[in-house]
């Protein structure tokens, strides 16, 4: 079907939003509410559009498509409504776009700017909230917040969570928790996909920034860092490199330009996880174990298992996730080998997450009453402290990570996407298992960004039923369906973020599927290219167990790379 | 007394709750259809009489214990009532009615002795029940309406009319009405099926679903002209078929009872006065859609209403009006109470259904329309109550029947509440088409205490004002328009000249801006901000700096803009006309605006910063009481000699206007 649009007739499909349309034939309409792949909410108002023969502007996002439609998306009356309805948001705000966070990135600043605002028009009463900063990861200003009302969405409908809705009527609507309680004691995952979409500065991540900076300064102090697979594949959008750069080299000299002592990457602990998360399975699977098996690398999972489903608490692998790994590994081997006292480490983990801020502060993870983990940085975060430091990553000369635990297979670098950890495990789980390698590497139903993937793997004699899922909505429909009498899966990956870490809750701001994608296959080009491509062959894990942990699954894997969960209370 | 559910003429008649007769309630009153017998015939037709209470046989009492009666003092009325009663031991009948409509005459007591003829007496407190019956009894109503004034006595021709005591319909609020939906409303008991059924009701649901295909009956009703009497006016037959076409096992019919107007009472009145009309249309429009399900959606606030719905809906369901295969025709209905938390919001009809689904009250984007895509995402119809209670007559009467009355594109009557500065206060129901100075002068009584008409609010807060150049104006959904404002619910707010325009479009922004769902932009924050212009106009000099000074102009310059934005963006009816209050007063009172804004001058002495005071020296005595009360320190003179104003210094909290004993203070 066809459709006029500003007097130049462009094609349509029957049943498709107008926004659609526009957006296929390039015409750019504004919008602040507006999420690809859920239904409209039309709460914005800023994709209206004037459609000839209707009274009222239309919002784009929500509206049909009908032949011969006559639109004009650029009209004075259009651009005066947009307008005024930046200005009404700006006259309800706080103002403070030098002191803010998003400042450069914010949406609602970039529509006043493309939009010419340039009188405080509307004056009046400023909307005054409370900042909630309890939560480990997240902090809430809904000062700053307009309500497009797409973090609540995203926490109910792609995350299943329901952490925060609206409260209050009229003018006095905001954005809350249930019983207006701190974000920590509600039932938040801490996955920061809020963050991702906030369009203002309203969610942001906890920033640790302040704290790695003084421990860099402490000459007293070692500082460790260690950064996770999907790192490298994002920091260099948050430079201004194109999606989908591995820029891991780079990365690792701003890191020692910076002040870190050592650099590690959790690459190398994920090839750890996997010898013990295969390990585990075989064993559950050799001794009637619980079934399936659970991944416990994602601590939004973690904590949403605790809260709404504690009956699948035994489902979960035991394994500590590749962060905590290292941090126990960096703090007792390590300190040992090198002569420092553990006190004196400082460690610091670069995740593309918020979560792992929470994780970090766990009770279980520390020992002798240290914190494993010193402090979080999120890609955001290190891109941050990078400019800070004006460093040019492009002009910096590519470098290794230090050893022993900078080595990984490709394997573990897979991790960062969804499916790369069910990929690893079962690389090693059939070398465990037959005592030959697979013969191909690649398991390709495991990968792609399917919210749910699942496959059967053949392992010598034994058919194993695996499945991946990314998005908690998804994997709550899996566990129903378990619950429901499901008994044909064995292992099962969850990961919090749709699409894995490479679309985590501390990633480059901005991401959008495309971007998402390109990282994906970044990971998949570094496993292609690699020469080390099984977990169970990194040469360094080896040693690590003959030196110091024993066996998989054994005494001291057990005090330090495994843990335990609970039951957790929250506001639900 | 024998329930007619219970009725039985002879052996031979078959009914009961056993069997399932399709003509089981015109066999009630009619009948009996499978046999014939005289005396079978006359039982029931003295049974339907008895009912009706053509010819008591003992004195029955009749009280309006509405929330507006019980709000006058209803309640002592009733009990005063039942005392002298039991005190004199007298055997006679209370029957406890909705309001008949005169709000302003409650409490409303009704004497009918037998042989003569009904006669309401109004304003009769507590403390006049005694001697009011005390001479009705005795059926001396010379002397009685020395007790309370009598309203009029209902026209019967089954009874004696008493001499000199005017008929009800002749009454100048009465008279003028057309009173089809309002029909029992306060003659009736509500509580009790059978005196509806006796009065005619769930003929006309029986007969549908007998004799009536589910597309005929969307036709007759969209033959007949019924639009949404809800305020958008849509076409009720046409947005059936929408539902009734639409492709889905389960329909729901929904009954919006959420009734949030200010000044709006209409719904409230009709579920008090008469439950079972609403539930009969109810179970019509259900079965005309396909429903099987139909919710009643009302506001937690109208407590007693939704204690006779539900209690008119349980006996429904005991008559076999309610349930599985009603009647044996194969239609089943099952109808739920759904109490609503107060958003005015959850009366549009996505964010009804949304608080139905035990979701957040907040409108969604249409299409799709509920009639496609609604309730639980399936084709739902959403009626007003008066819409509802609109359709029985027309299933009985024929959809001529209705058009015949009416304008060209509004059939039918309205009923609105009447309410402000008017006579006579109530509820009325008029012909569409009837004039505006004749809903307010006649049936309403003009505005009291010798002053000026001003201006009459229509449709709430998505409405506007119609001034008294506009008054003879015809009320209908087209004609309103014209003049800037819509048919809306039915509140109906007379204003005189002692109200403030200003004041008014500030009162209603308020409201709007509280009650916002808070979804969209220009709705949750455009008025916010049209109220604080408006605040700002009416905002003193005296606290005033140069700088508010100057938002105070630069606000009224935006006003317009800001309007035209709001209804051209709003996701929803509400914010698309909230709005209206500001422009229509703009249009017709500009003047007012002016005032305010460049005089700061409020003609009508509301807006109380703007007022400015001083004191009349020839009436002052010098007590020196307001010098001493004035907080600012602002009044200057010494005992016994007149005092002044120091205008720099008042603060105009009008302290000293109530402190003075002379009147010498003067407000201007």
């Amino acid at each position: 079907m066809n459709i006029q649009v500003n007097n130049r007739t462009i094609e349509a499909k029957r049943g498709e939003t107008i926004l659609t349309a526009l957006k296929r034939a390039g015409i750019k309409v504004p919008t602040l509410c507006h999420m690809e792949n859920l239904l409209p909410s039309g709460a914005c108002r800023m994709c209206v559009v004037e459609v000839d023969g209707q009274r009222s502007l239309l919002p784009s996002c929500a509206f049909p498509v009908a032949e011969g439609m006559k639109i004009q998306t650029h009209s004075p009356r259009v651009v005066r409504a947009r307008k005024t309805i930046v200005e009404l948001l700006l006259a309800g705000h706080p103002d403070d776009c030098l002191y803010c966070v998003r400042n450069g990135s914010c949406q609602l600043q970039e529509l006043a700017g493309e939009l010419g605002v340039r009188d405080r028009r509307y004056a009046g009463a400023k909307t005054e909230s409370k900042m909630d900063t309890s939560s480990a990861s997240l902090v809430r200003d809904p000062s700053k917040c307009i309500l497009c009302g797409k973090c609540v969405r995203v926490c109910e409908e792609i995350q299943g969570v329901s952490a925060i809705d609206f409260i209050n009527r009229g003018c006095k609507s905001r954005v809350g928790t249930a019983f207006d309680e701190g974000l920590n004691v509600s039932s938040c995952i801490n996955c920061g996909q809020c963050v991702m979409i906030c369009p203002t500065g309203a969610l942001r991540e906890q920033s640790h920034i302040k704290e790695v900076t003084e421990a860099i300064n402490d000459h007293n102090k070692i500082v460790v860092v260690q950064h996770a697979p999907a790192v490298s594949v994002t920091l260099g959008e948050e430079l201004g490199i194109k999606p989908g750069t591995d820029v891991c080299g780079m990365m690792t000299t701003a890191l020692r330009q910076m002040g870190f002592d050592r650099v590690f990457d959790t690459s190398f602990s994920a090839d750890l996880t996997i010898m013990e998360e295969a390990t585990e399975l075989a064993h559950r699977v050799a001794n009637g174990g619980v079934l399936p098996m659970f991944t416990s690398c994602s601590p939004g999972w973690i904590k949403f298992v605790e809260e709404f489903h504690p009956d699948f608490i035994p489902n979960l692998s035991t394994c500590k996730s590749p962060q905590q790994m290292l941090g126990a590994i960096i703090k007792s081997f390590y300190a040992g080998r090198e002569g420092i006292d553990p006190r004196n480490i400082f460690s610091v983990s670069i995740m593309p997450c918020t979560a792992k801020k929470f994780e970090a502060e766990r009770p279980e993870m520390t020992q002798n009453g240290l914190p494993d983990i010193d402090a979080v940085l999120t890609t955001r975060e290190l891109g941050r402290l990078i400019r800070r430091q004006g460093l040019d990553v492009n002009a910096l000369a590519p470098d290794a990570a230090d050893t022993p635990f900078g080595e990984h297979s490709t394997a573990g670098k897979l991790f960062g996407a969804t499916g790369g950890v069910m990929e690893a495990a079962v690389r090693t789980a059939h070398y465990l298992l037959t005592g030959e390698e697979l013969a191909e590497l690649k398991v390709q139903p495991l990968r792609g960004l399917e919210g749910v993937k699942e496959a059967r793997v053949r392992i010598g004699d034994l058919e194993v039923g695996v499945a991946v899922v990314s998005g908690l909505k998804n994997a709550a429909n899996l566990l129903d369906s378990i619950r429901a009498g499901r008994k044909d899966l064995h292992f099962i990956e969850v990961m919090t973020c749709p699409g894995g870490c490479i679309a985590g809750g501390g990633q480059p701001l901005g991401t959008n599927t495309d971007a998402v994608r390109r990282r994906m296959q970044a990971l998949y080009d570094i496993d292609r290219d690699g020469v080390q491509r099984v977990s169970h062959k990194n040469e360094f894990v080896q040693r690590l167990y003959k030196e110091f942990l024993g066996k998989p699954l054994g005494e001291k894997s057990h005090h330090l790379l495994h843990t335990k969960y609970a039951k957790r209370e929250a506001i639900l | 007394m024998a329930r007619l559910s219970d009725f039985k003429c002879c052996d031979r008649c078959r009914h009961g709750h056993d069997h399932l007769c399709p003509s089981r309630v015109p066999c009630l009153l009619d009948g009996p259809f499978c046999h014939k017998n005289d005396a079978c015939s006359k039982a029931r037709t003295e049974q339907a009489a008895r009912l009706r209470r053509e010819a008591p046989e003992k004195p029955v009492l009749y009280v309006g214990t509405g929330t507006c009666g019980l709000g006058a003092g209803a309640g002592k009325t009733l009990a005063a009532m039942k005392q002298y009663l039991a005190a004199n031991k007298i055997d006679a009948r209370i029957i406890e009615v909705g309001c008949i409509g005169l709000c302003v005459a409650e409490p409303i007591l009704d004497v009918q002795l037998p042989g003569h003829t009904r006669v309401s007496f109004e304003k009769v407190s507590g403390e006049k029940v005694s001697g009011l019956l005390t001479a009705a009894m005795a059926g001396n109503m010379a002397q009685a309406r020395k007790a309370a004034p009598v309203l009029g006595q209902f026209r019967s021709s089954e009874a004696a009319p008493w001499p000199d005591v005017p008929f009800l319909d002749e009454h100048p609020f009465f008279a003028p009405q057309k009173r089809w939906v309002l029909q029992n409303v306060g003659v009736i008991d509500p509580s009790q099926i059978d005196e509806y059924i006796a009065h005619g009701g769930y003929r006309a649901f029986t007969k549908a679903i007998k004799d009536i295909t589910r597309p005929e009956l969307c036709t007759l009703v969209e033959n007949s002209g019924l639009r949404g009497r809800g305020g958008a006016g849509f076409n009720t037959g046409t947005k059936w078929k929408f539902a009734l076409n639409a492709p889905g096992e389960q329909k729901y019919l929904v009954c919006n009872a959420d009734e949030g107007d200010p000044g709006a009472f209409m719904d409230r009145a009709v579920i008090e006065g008469d439950p079972h009309r609403v539930l009969e249309g109810m179970a019509i429009a259900a079965y005309g859609i396909g429903a099987t399900k139909a919710y009643v959606y009302i506001r937690a606030e109208y407590p007693l209403a939704v204690k006779r719905i539900a209690a008119a809906i349980a006996e429904a369901k005991q008559y076999g009006l309610l349930g599985q295969n009603i009647f044996d025709s194969g239609f089943s209905l099952d109808v739920v109470i759904k109490m609503g938390a107060g958003a005015f919001v959850c009366g549009e009809e996505t964010a009804l259904i949304h608080s139905i689904e035990g979701k957040r009250g907040m409108p969604r984007p249409r299409p799709p329309f509920p009639a496609v895509r609604g309730l639980f995402d399936k084709p739902t119809v959403i009626n007003n109550v008066e819409t509802l209670a609109n359709l029985p007559g027309i299933v009985s009467n024929g959809d001529a029947w209705f058009s015949a009355v009416g304008t060209a594109a509004s059939k039918g009557t309205k009923v609105f509440a009447l309410s402000g500065k008017v006579a006579r206060t109530g509820l009325v129901e008029v012909a569409m088409g009837t004039k505006m100075r004749q809903i307010i002068f006649d049936i309403g009584g003009g505005v009291p205490n010798g002053k000026a008409f001003k201006a009459a609010q229509i449709g709430g807060p998505s409405g506007g004002c119609i001034p008294e150049q506009h008054v003879d104006i015809e009320v209908d959904y087209e004609s309103l328009k014209t003049a800037g404002a819509i048919m809306g619910s039915g509140g109906l707010v007379i204003m005189d000249e002692d109200t403030c325009m200003v004041d008014i479009a500030k009162f209603f922004m308020d409201f709007i801006q509280r009650e916002s769902c808070g979804k969209c932009i220009p709705c949750r924050e455009g008025t916010r901000r049209m109220l604080e212009i408006l605040q700002r106009i009416t905002r003193g000099r005296r606290n005033e700096t140069g700088i508010e000074a100057l938002e105070r102009f630069q606000g009224v310059m935006y006003l317009n803009r800001l309007a035209e934005v709001i209804k051209d963006t709003s996701l929803c009816g509400l914010g698309q006309t909230a709005p209206n209050p500001i422009l229509s007063t703009l249009k017709w009172f500009r003047s007012e605006y002016e005032e305010h804004i460049y005089e700061r001058k409020c003609r009508a002495g509301v807006c109380k910063e703007l007022l400015s005071y001083r004191i009349d020296a020839a009436k002052c005595k010098g007590c020196t009481a307001c010098a001493k009360k004035c907080p600012a320190d602002a009044i200057m003179g010494t005992a016994k000699s007149p005092h002044y104003i120091i205008p720099d210094k008042c603060i105009g909290c009008g302290t000293c206007v109530a402190t003075c004993r002379f009147n010498a203070v003067i407000a201007e």
